[in-house]
């Protein structure tokens, strides 16, 4: 097959390239919920991104929170930002690093000044900007300003026989044509860990994942249990028929067909040296893995599953495909690509792969994906521990 | 060509993956080998679901599970060929 080389996507100030063109109102922190929500209830074409912390939190615990916040508001799929924070010092902080990128922003504490006129302040403005987006037009934009993540979920043995390969099978394509790739787990990589750091492209990026990896397992070993079992495989994955955690690893392996990594990066860090495919540290929890990613500039996601999850994200559009063909018909509304006929041997691996092209340029194009057309928003800050 | 009733992912694994809703004892079951598309047969020995695994040979406790070419764990209970291979008598080496 031809593969296309461009779609149609929203051109930013920064020279990104967005498949989406959203208002968001995003809260510094937990008690400003409700007035970025009362906000996006006010004014049509924005959404809230509501979230759990953003107090009280220290060292690199906060950092990440920081990062997590600044980089969801700076990604391409957003054309506009309303920060609304309790105190305007983190506030401004956040609203200060996304000028950077040319979008409009801006900022509004409650301190002071409390929810009500809050919101009627943040509402004149949120109007305003959605106002401006309504009039931005998707133009023509090579291949390469897509970013793609990738995570699995609710994985069973089909998803390492099929949909992961079939992920895989779309990287090797699409790469060449210089575009960003992005795939995390760190914990599902366990059993697998060597054979993914012999993937690095340098020395430098193997032993960065191997550090990285043996953090993680430390803190597992150290902190939260000496096992497992309950939680890795999950009880999906092992009605799936997944038995142990390394048969999970070398099935969500597969998801990166045979290309090399560039780099490593921390939790929703930006990458910085060029196209190419990328590890990032990431909890293998779907909604907190793809909230990092979107968070590090990634603006379209492929979910392989099993059993079916049913994840989305508020600002970058998750495509799902199965390759279980009960999944595939009970939970039809969920999935967008059906490679279950790899099964049955009705389809090779490459023509899988050049259906999830298919779809993943035209979702870039403006095509709902399932998870958008039933609402699923799921975003979900990675806490790092304890706050203060 | 015969339908396919279970996936072997690389020639050296040791278990495969049954693709259709379920094998049923004493089926002869057609395995299709990704890794140089090649064909062969079992006889299962248990019902075993879509997505389970089935053993391609007799296996020992202490026995490492192949799959994807690769230690996927150890086997904790004696696993005859055809047998459901599963969390009853496979565990991880990880942990």
């Amino acid at each position: 097959m031809e593969i296309q080389k461009s779609f149609l996507g929203y051109k930013r100030e920064n020279g990104r390239v967005g498949t989406r063109n959203h208002v968001i109102i995003l809260p510094v922190d937990d008690i400003s919920n409700a007035c970025a929500e009362a906000v996006a209830n006010n004014i049509k074409g924005t959404i809230a991104l509501p979230h759990s912390y953003g107090r009280l939190q220290f060292g690199a615990d906060l950092e990440l929170h920081f990062r997590t916040m600044i980089g969801t508001a700076k990604n391409p799929n957003v054309a506009a930002a309303i920060i609304i924070g309790i105190e305007p010092k983190w506030t401004k902080r956040i609203v200060d690093e996304v000028a950077k990128t040319g979008k409009p922003v801006e900022g509004f504490s409650i301190e002071g000044a409390g929810d009500i006129e809050t919101i009627m302040k943040a509402s004149k403005k949120a109007q305003e900007f959605s106002i401006w987006a309504s009039e931005k037009q998707r133009e023509e934009c090579p291949a390469s300003d897509l970013w793609i993540s990738v995570k699995c979920g609710e994985s069973d043995t089909t998803s390492g026989l099929a949909s992961n390969p079939t992920v895989g099978n779309l990287m090797d394509k699409l790469e060449p044509l210089g575009v960003h790739l992005c795939f995390g787990e760190t914990s599902e990589l366990t059993g697998a860990e060597n054979v993914c750091a012999k993937r690095g492209k340098t020395k430098e990026a193997q032993d960065k994942f191997i550090k990285t990896w043996s953090d993680y397992n430390d803190f597992i070993l150290k902190e939260a249990t000496d096992d497992l079992s309950e939680s890795q495989p999950t009880a999906g994955n092992i009605a799936g028929g997944l038995t142990t955690i390394e048969e999970k690893a070398f099935g969500n392996f597969q998801k990166i067909g045979s290309r090399q990594f560039v780099d490593v990066l921390t939790p929703a860090e930006e990458p910085t040296k060029g196209p190419g495919l990328y590890f990032m540290d990431t909890s293998s929890a779907a909604a907190e893995c793809v909230t990092l990613q979107a968070a590090g500039g990634f603006n379209i996601h492929l979910f392989p599953t099993g059993q079916g999850n049913i994840i989305g994200n508020p600002i970058e559009p998750v495509i799902k495909l199965t390759a279980n063909p009960l999944t595939a018909v009970k939970m039809k509304e969920h999935i967008d690509v059906d490679v279950s006929k790899i099964l049955s041997r009705e389809m090779n691996l490459d023509q899988a792969g050049d259906e999830l092209i298919k779809a993943t340029m035209r979702v870039a194009n403006g095509r709902f994906t399932c998870a958008e057309a039933l609402g699923h928003r799921e975003f979900v800050m990675t806490k790092l521990y304890r706050s203060a | 060509m015969a339908s396919t009733d279970i996936i072997i992912h690389d020639k050296k694994d040791n278990v495969g993956v049954v693709v259709i809703e379920k094998v049923a004892p004493n089926q002869t079951c057609n395995c299709w080998i990704m890794e140089g598309d090649g064909s062969a047969t079992v006889e299962a020995k248990n019902e075993v679901p879509l997505g389970h695994k089935l053993a391609l040979t007799d296996l020992n406790e202490g026995d490492t599970i192949i799959k994807y070419g690769h230690d996927i764990g150890k086997v904790v209970k004696p696993i005859k060929k055809g047998e459901h291979v599963h969390v009853h008598n496979v565990k991880t080496k990880k942990w």
